[in-house]
């Protein structure tokens, strides 16, 4: 196994040069669902996290014995079962962040994160880098959810992790909670805006 | 105004490359042009004008059809706050007035911050400043309802004039009606502030002139009451409870946004734009024309569950931001088809779709904002089919005459 990259930029570089989402843009789809309060984006971004390492893990250890063939399979079973014990673990000890999250846990297995990151990097490396790799890109993606959250709860419902943040003197003076903000389509345009401020930070990542 | 010009003169060179204003020299130029023809003149090589049309003139021609619908909003605006205070007397002045002051803060916040944003990204990006925040700084008080908080309209039309304008290019090259989705944004992020019964008619006191108009007063818009209903007779009243009729709605005076409610003044609006030919007579023609039809056709099959299919194809077009969005947003060049086939199809489907929200969807009880807002979507797919039809209709004719050859 050649491996030219450093772990510590397996496990940083999805932070942000290389981001799931604001680069790569994948994911998005529970990025619009699962943001509307801030809870729910960690909890669902601790669980893309756990799921990520390990069956990055287990397929890494796997990687020699799976035939190419069916190799798709088996890591749809590695995630699947890692995502039930999630699942499972939400409901015992968060139920009520379980039911907010809903479908969106099963749905991990169809992030197309894990995908990717099995196919691209756990199947060609060692288990160690590949937990590096599933880490780094869980954060990666659990960071640009909580930000998405944190503006959506902050300015569609006036609290943050369900505390008033807002002050009752604003609501007096008028101030009324953007209703846009809980509905997807504004998460659309705060991951627009998390785009395009890191592009404009990083300038090789422009496209013409 | 000579002095202007010379004081203009005399200032220039603190704008130009080295003077020390130079960071302002795109605001200089904005407000240079737009008082007195630029004193540079197009070479005798590689420029082709047609007319002396330019965009500026353009807009301001759009401005001056707007601007019946604009006086008559202030004299309705009076009049239903005089209603609503339960005068009899409607001395003219007094009403136009109490209009003018009603909607002048919403027009001024509406200005500054559109153009605050749009003088500052062409600073930014030292370009010249466009002008297309002429027509939508003026069309952003008229769709609205009267009693929309300030706040909120600044930050409508920060978002719009961001997030639909700027971001693909600025003037001329944004995908959606500007205008429109100010008041789209409004509708889906304060729906209480911006629906219902209150808002539609000034209540307060405008600048400190009126009377505040005592609690427990109602008064929906037409549409908005067809919406409640569940007779298959529709009842439509207005402020002083007496029945509003077509020609109540033909004349305007009615409640509901700002500039929407007058078919005349629409009509006097829509003379100027065609008469001048900013405006495609297509686009009206055909937005009226699939707005009549999915009229008659709901009208057919008019059922309990769906009260707005009661209204006669008439009523349709005349009731509620219809004509308005026919007439002044579904014609704007930038947003709208370019081919003459494409604009037949594109306005077919706004009106066809405007009469389909309405009545099909009782949430919505105003479909005209939505379907202008999904064809600008289409307008560009519309264009291309068109353009490629052409394509493959000359191909084949250049094959069959390549064959007889």
């Amino acid at each position: 196994m050649a491996d030219k990259v450093s772990n510590k930029s397996v496990l940083f570089n999805p932070f942000s040069k290389n981001n799931p989402v604001i680069v790569q843009v994948l994911g998005i789809c529970s990025v619009l669902a699962v943001t509307a309060k801030l809870e729910p984006s960690i909890v669902m971004g601790l669980s893309v996290i756990a799921v990520l390492a390990f069956s990055n893990v287990i397929i890494s250890l796997l990687r020699n014995t799976i035939p190419t063939n069916i190799r798709i399979i088996v890591q749809l079973v590695v995630v699947a079962g890692l995502v039930v014990i999630v699942s499972q673990l939400l409901q015992a000890y968060a139920y009520d962040v379980s039911k907010q999250l809903s479908v969106f846990i099963g749905l991990i297995i169809t992030n197309c994160i894990l995908m990717g990151r099995l196919e691209a990097f756990a199947m060609a490396n060692r288990p160690w880098p590949s937990f590096l790799d599933g880490i780094g890109n869980g954060v990666g993606y659990a960071i640009i959810l909580v930000i998405v959250g944190f503006f959506r709860e902050l300015l569609g419902s006036g609290t943050l992790l369900s505390y008033q943040v807002v002050p009752q003197a604003f609501y007096e003076a008028g101030y009324v909670n953007n209703g846009l903000m809980i509905l997807p389509p504004m998460a659309l345009i705060v991951v627009a805006c998390i785009i395009w401020v890191h592009r404009s930070h990083n300038k090789e990542l422009q496209e013409d | 105004m000579n002095f202007l010009k010379k004081y203009l003169d005399r200032i220039r060179p603190n704008f130009e490359e080295g003077g020390k204003l130079h960071a302002f020299h795109s605001v200089f130029d904005g407000f240079d042009t737009f008082l007195f023809t630029p004193s540079t003149t197009s070479g005798s090589r590689g420029t082709h004008i047609h007319d002396s049309i330019d965009s500026k003139r353009t807009m301001i021609i759009v401005v001056a059809a707007l601007m019946p619908c604009f006086f008559f909003g202030m004299y309705n605006t009076g009049y239903q706050h005089q209603l609503a205070l339960g005068l009899d007397e409607f001395p003219f002045w007094q009403m136009m007035l109490y209009g003018f002051l009603a909607v002048l803060p919403r027009v001024v916040v509406a200005y500054i911050v559109g153009l605050g944003i749009e003088f500052i990204v062409a600073q930014w990006r030292k370009e010249e400043i466009q002008e297309g925040f002429l027509v939508t700084g003026i069309l952003i008080p008229m769709i609205l309802p009267i009693e929309t908080p300030l706040w909120m309209i600044a930050v409508a039309t920060a978002f719009s004039v961001i997030f639909v304008k700027e971001v693909f290019g600025g003037t001329g090259y944004n995908v959606l009606n500007v205008a429109l989705v100010t008041r789209a944004f409004l509708f889906f992020a304060y729906p209480a502030q911006m629906s219902g019964d209150k808002v539609f008619v000034a209540t307060g006191k405008a600048l400190g002139y009126g009377q505040p108009v005592a609690d427990g007063f109602t008064c929906a818009t037409p549409l908005g009451q067809i919406a409640t209903q569940t007779s298959d007779q529709l009842t439509l009243t207005g402020i002083d409870g007496n029945v509003i009729t077509t020609w109540d709605a033909f004349g305007g005076l009615i409640p509901g946004s700002f500039g929407e409610t007058s078919m005349i003044c629409i009509l006097l609006g829509a003379a100027i734009l065609l008469l001048s030919r900013i405006a495609d007579w297509r686009v009206m023609f055909s937005v009226f024309a699939g707005g009549l039809l999915m009229g008659w056709i709901a009208n057919l099959c008019a059922t309990p569950t769906y009260p707005a299919s009661y209204l006669t194809p008439l009523d349709q077009i005349l009731f509620g931001g219809f004509a308005f969005a026919a007439v002044f947003m579904a014609t704007d060049p930038v947003t709208a088809a370019r081919t003459r086939t494409g604009k037949y199809i594109y306005g077919a489907l706004i009106g066809v779709i405007a009469v389909l929200i309405r009545t099909y969807n009782n949430g919505y009880p105003e479909g005209a904002m939505l379907a202008v807002l999904l064809m600008n979507c289409f307008a560009p797919l519309i264009d291309w089919c068109v353009v490629q039809a052409n394509i493959n209709r000359r191909m084949r004719r250049s094959n069959v005459t390549s064959k007889n050859a």
